[in-house]
């Protein structure tokens, strides 16, 4: 993977710094790193980056000026890739970046999830390919809400359903569950037979259409 | 939850009513305004003993008498069909003396009021006990049927058996006069208890700006250096042989550091859910109803965001019925309703579960009562043993204000 040109926004310094740092080990470059939703705007502008990582919640308001920020960024910028971090996730919130449209990756994660560095740059890598990712928390709030037609799936396919809104590929889902990628086909051609949905190759097509059903 | 007036009885289920205190509270209610004919009374043996001039004479300082001393038994018998408090409204009397007492009196406004209910109470009275003689004669009449000479056998029993039948009905309807004929009352004998409820709301308020604070700084300062910290160890993992016991040691330490910080955001979002804040509460309910273990359905409507205590409350309420539904109900299926009709807001969570609850065994919604009681809020339940169970709060929202 080519080098990825990457703009920050996050107000603490210690995580701004500490991200800055574990991108470029990665081979990543930094272009940008700034502490506010308004000069975010600005430095992608300037340095048009591949993908910009930033914060849910910066100043001046400390509420959801990411999201508001992604929004706008977004609007200038079709083709920016956005992956957004927060302290929690909320199905709310999600489905507001969904709607954003998918002329580029979108990326919805907890900020724990930085911890494990290399899941988190590899999340990064693929939202910056065009790639959505959503939190398995924010899945699992997805999924919880009762649906009739959920309740037809298997345990079996419902935890595949899972990791496909997560936003993983077959191969991905075969790892995690031990089990060979016809399997793993298989289980997919069955959920989306159950639930109504067009199959596709695509595997973000796929991911879109899974979230859409999932918002309901 | 538990009634606390007369009225407020009549809504919780037919067993339960019956076999409380408040039927025959209601009726002692009743039964005692006899004392109201004791005025007129007076006031004929006055005029037949003294002549009806002298009668007229003292007529005025026996109505502002009479009329006191009415309205504080009247807030006194208020006390049998309403358990909340009455105050006397009623400064003392600036200096000693009949005269100063009277003084004082006439230019308080609580002292006309009372007098003005003097004559409803006269009306009222007639009503009372007509109600009360009713309640008791009517099926007690039908009870002696078998004992009537001029009935035969079987119609006796029949009517025996209707008058067994009307005692529940009189129950009903003894408690339905009583209470409303308490708050006729009330309306008029017991002072506001507004400031009290406002310094109520106020310190609910503090609390819950309070909570914003704690949240916020737990945010800014512990979850985010644990997040860094926890980004440190996973990069310090990268540079260790895998397997060695330094790279266990830290896999343990990264493992600890990850659980201490899903611990803190589920203890951060239980003092304040920000989502709440951000985006009203439909957004929250649904947030919330996510994380249930049982599989909840969320139908919330609402024309604008609501006043910030009013929201507070009804997010507090609704998750605390969705953790009893889910602790207790063995439901399968809940939805949480929410809607604003005429400045009320309307909440209901309804679950298909085991019924039974009772809030009176310390089920958490006793304590969200009070908290209802703040915003002027009701909660009503309705959990019959083998369900369903059903929820129902409803808090003033006037939307204009």
């Amino acid at each position: 993977m080519p080098p990825l040109r990457v703009a920050i926004a996050e107000d603490v310094v210690l995580l701004r710094e500490g991200l800055a740092g574990l991108l470029e080990r990665f081979g990543h470059q930094v272009v940008a790193s700034v502490g506010d939703a308004g000069a975010l705007l600005d430095a992608v502008r300037e340095h048009e980056p591949d993908i910009v990582v930033m914060d849910v919640r910066m100043p001046p308001d400390f509420t959801d000026e990411g999201v508001r920020a992604a929004l706008a960024l977004r609007a200038d910028r079709p083709r920016t890739a956005v992956l957004l971090l927060s302290q929690y996730v909320e199905q709310t919130y999600a489905a507001e970046l969904l709607d954003m449209g998918a002329d580029a990756g979108i990326g919805y994660l907890l900020k724990d999830r930085v911890g494990d560095v290399r899941d988190f740059v590899d999340a990064l890598e693929r939202v910056a390919a065009g790639g959505t990712i959503v939190d398995p928390e924010v899945v699992r709030q997805m999924l919880g809400r009762r649906r009739a037609p959920l309740a037809r799936l298997t345990p079996r396919e419902r935890e595949v359903l899972g990791l496909i809104a997560e936003g993983r590929s077959n191969a991905a889902i075969a790892r995690r569950l031990v089990v060979t990628e016809a399997a793993v086909s298989k289980h997919i051609a069955g959920i989306l037979a159950k639930l109504d949905l067009p199959p596709a190759e695509d595997d973000h097509r796929r991911v879109l259409a899974v979230l859409t059903y999932l918002r309901g | 939850m538990l009634a606390r007036t007369a009225l407020e009885s009549l809504t919780r289920k037919p067993s339960a009513f019956l076999r409380s205190p408040w039927p025959w509270r209601s009726l002692a209610y009743l039964l005692s305004s006899a004392y109201l004919a004791l005025a007129p009374a007076a006031l004929a043996a006055l005029a037949y003993l003294y002549g009806l001039a002298v009668a007229c004479a003292v007529l005025p300082p026996l109505v502002v008498v009479s009329g006191l001393a009415a309205a504080r038994l009247e807030r006194a018998r208020l006390g049998l069909v309403d358990l909340r408090p009455t105050a006397d409204p009623h400064r003392p009397p600036e200096r000693p003396g009949v005269r100063a007492w009277f003084a004082t009196r006439l230019r308080e406004q609580a002292t006309w009021r009372e007098m003005a209910l003097l004559p409803v109470a006269m009306v009222m009275w007639f009503v009372d006990l007509g109600v009360a003689f009713q309640a008791i004669w009517l099926p007690l009449l039908l009870l002696s049927g078998p004992l009537q000479p001029t009935v035969d056998s079987p119609t006796g029993w029949l009517l025996a058996a209707g008058g067994l039948l009307l005692f529940p009905v009189a129950a009903y309807v003894v408690t339905a006069w009583a209470g409303t004929r308490a708050s006729i009352v009330r309306a008029v004998l017991a002072p506001d208890d507004t400031e009290v409820v406002r310094s109520r709301a106020r310190l609910v308020d503090a609390f819950e700006s309070e909570r914003r604070r704690i949240e916020r700084d737990l945010h800014d300062g512990a979850q985010q250096r644990l997040v860094s910290l926890t980004m440190k160890l996973g990069l310090a993992l990268l540079d260790l042989p895998p397997g060695s016991p330094a790279a266990v040691q830290i896999d343990q330490a990264h493992g600890e550091a990850k659980r201490a910080l899903a611990e803190l955001r589920e203890l951060i979002r239980g003092i304040h859910p920000h989502v709440l804040t951000d985006r009203g509460l439909p957004a929250a309910v649904l947030d919330v109803a996510g994380r249930s273990p049982v599989p909840v359905e969320v139908d919330i409507s609402l024309p604008a965001r609501l006043p910030g205590p009013i929201e507070v409350t009804a997010y507090y309420v609704t998750t605390e019925a969705l953790a009893n539904v889910a602790r207790h109900s063995a439901a399968n299926h809940c939805l949480v309703r929410g809607r604003l009709l005429d400045d009320t807001l309307v909440l209901q969570v309804e679950d298909d579960g085991v019924g039974g609850a009772d809030p009176a065994a310390g089920s958490g919604l006793s304590g969200l009562a009070d908290r209802l009681a703040v915003v002027d809020g009701v909660m009503t339940l309705s959990s019959p043993p083998g369900g369903p169970t059903s929820l129902r709060v409803e808090i003033p929202c006037p939307l204009s204000a």
